[in-house]
C-alpha cells in the first residue's frame, strides 16, 4: 500500500470513530463501513482503528474474526451469501450452490480471482417461505433455481465495465 | 404478502396516546395484568421485565429492539418491520415511558441491512410528527431511537450477547445475574424486548388488557405470530391464538399429511405426527413463532444433520458444553447416516445432550440438543441400522 493511502485510510478511519462517539461502542460500526468500502480490514487498518479507540489491536482482530459479515480477509466487489438453513435446503439450495460454482468456478469459501465475486453460506436469513433464497451483498433473491443463477450473475457483471452506469444497470435488468 | 389483520387495524398511535394519559405504574401493570410473554421464544413475562427496568436506579436506562431475527425458519419480525415499523417504535416509545428511558435502539441484524432505509424513513416521519425526540406529543417526555446493525451472529439473538455486541465486544453471553433489567448495555438497566413484543406492547395499551386476555390460554394469553416454512401449500406469515393445535395450525396452512413438525427453530422441539394434539403455548410446546413442516418423504437425519450444523457454525465457543457437545452430536448424526452407530453409543449422546441442556452457559447450548433428543426420542426406528444406500 502506497504511503498516501495509508494517510488517507487512517484520515477517514479518524472521521468514523469521531462520527460514531470515539469509544468502544463505536467499533463494530467503524469497521463495518471500512469493510464495506475496502472489501477489507487489513492490519494497517485494525491498528489505526486500536489507536483510535485506546485499544490494543487484539481486541479488534477478535471482534472482527467473531463476525460473519466482518472478517479481516479481501472479498469480492459482489458477496453472494446461499442460505444453507433448513427451509431452503429443502427447497433445494443444493443445486443452486453446484450451479453457482459451475459458472463461477470457484467453491464456496472462495473469491474469483479478478476479484469480482466471493461466495459464502449464510445461515438463515428469514426468507424461508420463498427459498432458496440469497443475498447478493444487501440485496435479496428469493425462489432462485438453479437456470436463474446465470441471470443472477450477468446482472452483477453488467455494472463492471468502465463506462457501467448505475442507470444501465437498471435498464438491462 | 398481505397484512398481519391485528396489527393492520390498529389506530395509529392510540396506544402512545393511552400511554401518555397513564402514570408509570400504571402502564406496567396494564403490561401485567395482559400476561403478555416475551415473543422471542423465552417467554419471559413482558410486564415484569419492565417493572424490574422501571425499579433499578439509574441516570440513564434503554430501550432494546432484539431485531436479530436468526432462528431457523422464523421470518415474522422481518414482516413486522417491512408493514408495522410503526407499531415496533411505538411499543418502544411506551417501553421508553414506563421504564424512564430516553434512548432506545433497534438491533437489526446484518441480513436485513435493505430493510434500514425504510425504517430510518419511518423514524424520520415519526421525529416529524413529534411522535419521537423531545416533547411528544406535547407532554414532557423525551424519546429517541437509533438504528445499530449486527454483523452476521445467530448468538446476538441472545440479549447478553446483542449487548456486548452493541458495546464493541465479541457476541459471547454474559453470566446472568446480573440480568439487563439492573446491568444492560453500559452498565444501565436496559430492557431487551424482541419486535413482536413491543409491537403486541403497543396494540395492549390501545385495547387494553382484557382484550389481549380474551385470546389464547390461562398462561400464554393473546395472539402470536407465526412464520410457516417447509412441506406446506401455503408458507408464510400467519397470525394465529395462543394455544393452536399442531393439527390445526397445519389445516391452515394446506400440511395436512405431514410426518412431524419442527416448532420452534432448529432449537426447538421435533412433533412427531402421533403428537399433533398438542398445543402451541408456553404450557406445552414453546415456540418464537417458527414452523417448519416436513413431508413424508423426508429423512429426519438431513434434518437434525443441518440443524447440528447450523450449531456448530453458530455457536460462540465460549462454553465447552455448547462448544465441543455440538461437533459430538454431529459427528453422532454422521454415524448414524453411515450405519456405524451402536444403541450404546446413541444413549451416550443423548446423555450428553442432556448435559448440554443443564450445564451450558445461555439458551443457544442449552436449546441446541432439543432437536436431536426429540428425534431419537420419536423417530428412532428410522435412525437406528442404515445400510449404505442410505448415505
Amino acid at each position: 500500500m502506497l504511503m498516501t493511502d495509508r494517510e488517507r485510510l487512517a484520515g477517514e478511519i479518524k472521521a468514523l470513530a469521531e462520527k460514531h462517539g470515539n469509544c468502544r461502542t463505536a467499533l463494530i460500526p467503524i469497521v463495518q463501513e471500512i469493510k464495506q468500502k475496502y472489501r477489507k480490514v487489513d492490519d494497517f487498518a485494525m491498528q489505526v482503528i486500536a489507536d483510535q479507540l485506546g485499544i490494543h489491536p487484539v481486541e479488534v482482530y477478535s471482534v472482527v474474526s467473531f463476525y460473519a459479515f466482518l472478517g479481516s480477509a479481501a472479498h469480492g466487489k459482489y458477496i453472494i451469501r446461499l442460505c444453507r438453513t433448513i427451509s431452503c435446503d429443502m427447497q433445494g439450495k443444493e443445486r443452486v450452490m453446484r450451479q453457482m460454482e459451475n459458472d463461477l468456478g470457484i467453491r464456496f469459501g472462495e473469491t474469483t480471482a479478478d476479484g469480482k465475486f466471493s461466495l459464502e453460506w449464510a445461515n438463515c436469513m428469514g426468507m424461508c417461505d420463498q427459498g432458496p433464497a440469497m443475498l447478493v451483498n444487501e440485496k435479496v433473491y428469493t425462489h432462485v433455481t438453479p437456470e436463474k443463477v446465470h441471470e443472477i450473475l450477468e446482472e452483477c457483471r453488467r455494472s463492471f465495465g468502465v463506462h457501467a452506469t448505475e442507470q444501465k444497470e437498471v435498464y438491462l435488468v | 404478502m398481505s397484512p398481519l389483520p391485528t396489527f393492520s387495524t390498529m389506530a395509529p398511535e392510540a396506544g402512545l396516546k393511552q400511554a401518555m394519559s397513564l402514570s408509570r405504574p400504571d402502564i406496567i401493570e396494564t403490561m401485567k395484568q395482559s400476561g403478555l410473554k416475551g415473543r422471542g421464544g423465552a417467554g419471559f413475562p413482558t410486564g415484569m421485565k419492565w417493572n424490574f427496568a422501571a425499579a433499578a436506579q439509574a441516570a440513564e436506562k434503554f430501550v432494546i429492539c432484539n431485531a436479530d431475527e436468526g432462528e431457523p425458519g422464523t421470518f415474522k419480525d422481518r414482516v413486522i418491520l417491512q408493514e408495522h415499523a410503526d407499531l415496533v417504535f411505538e411499543g418502544m416509545t411506551i417501553a421508553g415511558k414506563a421504564i424512564g428511558a430516553r434512548s432506545g435502539i433497534v438491533f437489526l441484524r446484518g441480513e436485513y441491512t435493505y430493510l434500514r432505509p425504510q425504517l430510518e424513513a419511518v423514524l424520520d416521519k415519526r421525529r416529524k410528527q413529534k411522535l419521537l425526540g423531545k416533547d411528544i406529543l406535547g407532554s414532557d417526555l423525551e424519546f429517541d431511537i437509533r438504528i445499530f446493525m449486527g454483523a452476521g451472529a445467530y448468538i446476538c439473538g441472545e440479549e447478553t450477547a446483542l449487548i456486548e455486541a452493541l458495546e464493541g465486544f465479541r457476541g459471547e453471553p454474559r453470566n446472568r445475574p446480573p440480568f439487563p433489567v439492573n446491568t444492560g448495555f453500559l452498565g444501565r438497566p436496559s430492557v431487551v424486548n424482541n419486535v413482536e413484543t413491543l409491537a403486541s406492547a403497543a396494540c395492549i395499551l390501545q385495547k387494553g388488557a382484557d382484550w389481549w386476555k380474551a385470546t389464547g390460554t390461562a398462561n400464554s394469553t393473546g395472539i402470536k405470530i407465526f412464520s410457516v416454512s417447509g412441506d406446506c401449500e401455503k408458507p408464510g406469515v400467519y397470525e394465529f391464538p395462543m394455544g393452536i393445535t399442531v393439527a390445526q395450525l397445519l389445516k391452515e396452512v394446506g400440511g395436512v399429511g405431514a410426518k412431524a413438525v419442527q416448532v420452534g427453530g432448529a432449537s426447538g422441539l421435533c412433533i412427531p405426527a402421533s403428537q399433533f394434539k398438542r398445543i402451541i403455548a408456553f404450557e406445552d410446546i414453546p415456540t418464537g413463532g417458527s414452523i417448519i413442516v416436513f413431508g413424508q418423504q423426508r429423512d429426519m437425519l438431513d434434518v437434525l444433520h443441518n440443524f447440528l450444523d447450523f450449531f456448530v457454525d453458530e455457536s460462540c465457543g465460549q462454553c465447552t458444553p455448547c462448544r465441543l457437545g455440538n461437533r459430538k452430536l454431529l459427528e453422532g448424526v454422521e454415524l448414524l447416516r453411515e450405519g456405524k452407530c451402536s444403541m450404546a453409543y446413541l444413549q451416550e449422546l443423548c446423555a450428553l445432550g442432556d448435559t448440554m441442556q443443564i450445564a451450558s452457559k445461555c439458551g443457544l447450548g442449552q436449546s441446541s440438543p432439543s432437536a436431536f433428543l426429540s428425534v431419537v426420542k420419536n423417530f428412532r426406528e428410522e435412525l437406528m441400522g442404515r445400510t449404505y444406500s442410505h448415505v
